[in-house]
């Protein structure tokens, strides 16, 4: 009478799904992240509206919201064959995205203005400027709060369980309408199994904060 | 032909390095810079003294567009300082700058510091990089320094290796803001007599600085300002044996007398 015992398959491939979900949607939002980050500091007028607009919209729409858009409305515009577990990546990934931007962009503000005027007055271009001299400089600033958003992302992922994605809210799902379990039991369980992945994203920042404190 | 290479040289040293035209510039209500005019030839060393917010500062960082400015003109070997862009990456990578606060890379060795620029801006390979950084650092001094990390380094060790990261782009004209004033009393003289050498050496330089014995040793003119213009320009020996504006006999009564 184990649900964990009866079901493993469910559990294994719900906790799967929602580590499957977490870091391609996490990836995702660094990509996107970084490159907003960088779009919000940049000298083209164009571009820094650009990341601006994006971070307010994102952040500001609650994620049900953006699911219910991305799920209904990409589809409606003809974005078609993309299954939900797509479309999942996409949502997660633009929402947490928002937040890494500002995460990022408060790293490269604590990088004293000398460092990049320095880079600059050496004839190095923005974008070298930013990469070889600003980023690296920001990344320790930076991984922390992003340690957060990623285990904020994980938890995030639940809501796609209303979105036909195989995960672990799904497997609560399934399980009620199996009688005979008790039901705090089941989510307990699937506590359980978030608490293995946050705990493992934050044993690998503070491995990466480390690393960091180390090299300098 | 040999007539007409003499002359193409001869009007490539008559054509000035550096040319300010009427510059402005404001900071909010505050006015700067008030039309200046200045003209730096090759191989001339201008020290550039005044009260603080007299402008010098501001002055020299124009000069790489690192501040820009309002209104006027200023050309490098003939040509006008462009928009920001390629072109002007281009052309700063042609120009030296030592800061106040040395701002040596804080995440890379000493000798990747002299390295970064050679490698990413001018595309050299990282031997020939190498070789290159290592006399320069030699030659201000560090040379054993160059695996260290800058904040291990002192800070006249420091801005002895900014002054060779800046040199290891073969610059036409080393610009200095000030590249003392954030320095302990004893680490000062390291520095200046690596400018002291380069100065014999021929480079071109504009140095913002406290150093009256600097300039009296080292430069072909001392350009004095106050409230964001040139109140005057002369030869060391004249400025400090006998200034003409009442306002640099002020400047020059305060800080020579104690």
């Amino acid at each position: 009478m184990n649900v964990l015992s009866d079901h493993f398959a469910e559990f294994r491939e719900g906790f799967l799904g929602t580590v499957e979900l977490t870091g391609l949607s996490g990836l995702l939002a660094l990509v996107l992240g970084i490159l907003m980050a960088a779009f919000r500091v940049s000298p083209v007028p164009a571009l820094r509206i650009f990341g601006t607009t994006w971070v307010t919209l994102l952040r500001n729409t609650p994620l049900v919201l953006l699911f219910l858009a991305v799920t209904l409305g990409l589809p409606a515009l003809g974005l078609k064959g993309w299954d939900s577990f797509w479309l999942a990546v996409l949502t997660l990934g633009c929402y947490t995205s928002a937040f890494i931007c500002e995460a990022v962009r408060s790293g490269i503000n604590s990088v004293p203005v000398g460092q990049a005027e320095a880079a600059r007055s050496i004839g190095m271009t923005f974008n070298q400027t930013l990469s070889q001299v600003v980023l690296p400089q920001a990344t320790r600033t930076a991984v922390p709060p992003i340690g957060s958003l990623m285990i904020a992302l994980t938890k995030n992922t639940a809501i796609a369980s209303g979105f036909n994605v195989t995960q672990l809210g799904s497997v609560q799902k399934s399980l009620n309408a199996d009688t005979g379990y008790n039901i705090y039991v089941i989510f307990l369980w699937i506590a359980v199994c978030y608490i293995i992945i946050t705990l493992a994203i934050s044993g690998l920042f503070r491995l990466l904060e480390n690393r960091l404190a180390v090299a300098r | 032909m040999s007539e007409v290479s003499v002359t193409d040289e001869a009007t490539a040293a008559a054509v000035p390095l550096v040319v300010l035209k009427s510059v402005n510039k404001h900071f909010g209500a505050l006015h700067v810079l008030q039309d200046i005019d200045l003209t730096i030839a090759r191989g001339e060393v201008v020290v550039v003294i005044g009260p603080s917010g007299s402008g010098k500062s501001t002055l020299c960082r124009t000069v790489n567009r690192l501040e820009t400015t309002d209104s006027g003109s200023i050309t490098i070997d003939g040509r006008p300082l462009p928009q920001e862009g390629k072109e002007l990456a281009r052309l700063r990578a042609d120009v030296g700058m030592v800061f106040q606060s040395f701002n040596l890379f804080a995440h890379k060795t000493v000798l990747e510091n002299v390295t970064l620029g050679q490698i990413k801006v001018r595309r050299t390979d990282r031997r020939k990089a190498e070789e290159k950084a290592r006399a320069l650092l030699d030659r201000v001094g560090v040379g054993a320094q160059a695996d260290k990390y800058p904040a291990q380094l002192s800070g006249g060790q420091q801005q002895r290796v900014a002054i060779a990261r800046a040199l290891a782009m073969d610059p036409k004209v080393m610009l200095f803001d000030e590249p003392t004033s954030a320095l302990d009393p004893e680490m000062i003289n390291e520095v200046l007599e690596v400018m002291q050498q380069l100065a014999r050496d021929g480079m071109t330089m504009v140095v913002v600085t406290h150093e009256m014995g600097f300039a009296r040793s080292a430069a072909n003119r001392v350009v004095f300002m106050a409230d964001g213009r040139i109140v005057e320009e002369a030869r060391p020996d004249q400025f400090f044996s006998n200034p003409r504006s009442d306002r640099a006999k002020d400047f020059l009564s305060k800080i020579l007398h104690h």
